[in-house]
């Protein structure tokens, strides 16, 4: 199981926890494996089978966008962190 | 072109062509430099000014920016700061909305400048500067706003002037680190530095903020700047508040550089991707210095991050 860090705007969507686990060998199958435990947790941070726009996925402290994207493969002992995406300093 | 050797007209011909220094102390690997662009050693301080005035100049040359209106930018500092500036020099009144957790030192600086700053709710970062910012310049039509998370001069100041200037002094560069805001140092100097070096990495030390300071309400209200294009990033790389401030102490304490939250951030990034390669050239743009951070706890602190995870720091 892969632990997943939930920031605080989605931890409704997760009954208020902190963390949660999923599982999957890609961060394609360790979200849809995280939608079907969480649904509404699902429907915000997919959108159409594509990560929604504003949700950061990280594997390892890195954006899985600038990985492989969807299709990113999960390594044992990863944790995957949710972020929103904010506005940065300036 | 300004040269140190003759006296400045203005200390807006002093922006930009700031040092870079090799780091031969803190690299991992004997076989890759490491390089710091000093960007603290710009007028106000901040690699902003660079934008600041490419910003201004932009509005004012295409005719939008006239004697009378007022400036408005949400900012978490430095850009404000760098405004205030040369505002005060170009004699237009500044407006900062600036989320009201930023240190100290930057509120300061920014009245002693003459700005006056409108508070933005501390749970919101700097979303909520964007959002207060943009409602206020809609409802009154004196503003105006230069708007960096949107302005295409602030990309171009550095692919003009950063991405140039590290491209003259180096045959070579690898890696490039570079802080993530707005977007506009990766996109502009990673464009110039791309051309030069079209195999170069680009990299984002990005902040992984606490929970304090994460108040969005859904994401829907999320936001992603316009100027910036994740695509064009190679890496992205969250990086925590104990990592910057880590990276900050081995910084100061090995290369004697001060410098600020999000130096510390990047250079910390900049070792990673160092321990990487064989051997090459790694470049990190550092933004400030640590001057606006003193009266922080962070630097004396025994757990970093619950003295930090209250506060947006870049």
């Amino acid at each position: 199981m892969t632990k997943v860090r939930i920031p605080p705007t989605l931890r409704n969507e997760v009954g208020g926890e902190r963390q949660v686990e999923a599982s999957g060998e890609t961060v394609r199958e360790l979200l849809h494996d995280l939608s079907d435990r969480y649904p509404a947790l699902g429907a915000q941070i997919l959108d159409n089978g594509d990560l929604a726009a504003f949700v950061n996925v990280y594997l390892g402290g890195e954006d899985v966008r600038t990985l492989d994207g969807l299709d990113t493969a999960v390594a044992a002992e990863q944790t995957l962190i949710l972020l929103p995406a904010m506005a940065g300093g300036g | 072109m300004y040269s140190a050797l003759r006296p400045a007209r203005s200390l807006l011909d002093l922006v930009g062509q700031t040092p870079l220094v090799e780091l031969p102390r803190i690299s991992p690997k004997p076989d890759v430099r490491l390089y710091a662009k000093l960007e603290g050693e710009n007028p106000s301080g901040s690699i902003k000014d660079r934008v600041a005035k490419a910003m201004i100049d932009a509005a004012e040359a295409s005719g939008e920016l006239e004697p009378g209106r007022a400036l408005l930018e949400p900012t978490s500092g430095n850009t404000g700061i760098a405004l205030a500036l040369i505002a005060k020099l170009k004699g237009y009144p500044l407006t900062c909305v600036l989320p009201e957790n930023a240190t100290e030192e930057r509120r300061r600086l920014l009245r002693l400048y003459g700005a006056e700053i409108v508070a933005s709710p501390a749970d919101e970062g700097s979303n909520g500067a964007v959002r207060l910012a943009m409602q206020m310049a809609e409802q009154d039509s004196r503003w105006f706003m230069p708007f960096q998370y949107g302005n295409a001069a602030n990309p171009r100041a550095h692919y003009e002037g950063t991405g140039a200037e590290i491209a003259e002094a180096l045959d070579r560069v690898d890696v490039l680190v570079a802080g993530l805001g707005t977007g506009g140092t990766l996109m502009g100097t990673g464009e110039r530095l791309r051309e030069a070096f079209p195999d170069v990495v680009v990299a984002a030390a990005e902040p992984l903020p606490g929970d304090p300071v994460m108040g969005l309400r859904s994401l829907a209200d999320g936001y992603v700047p316009p100027i910036l294009d994740v695509t064009k990033l190679d890496r992205k790389v969250l990086v925590s508040n104990a990592e910057s401030v880590a990276a900050l102490r081995a910084l100061l304490e090995r290369e004697g550089i001060f410098g600020g939250v999000s130096a510390g951030a990047v250079v910390h990034v900049a070792r990673r991707l160092a321990e990487e390669l064989e051997e090459g050239v790694v470049v990190c743009v550092l933004a400030d210095a640590g001057w606006k951070y003193l009266s922080a706890d962070f630097w004396d602190a025994t757990d970093v991050e619950e003295s930090m995870e209250k506060t947006v720091w870049w």
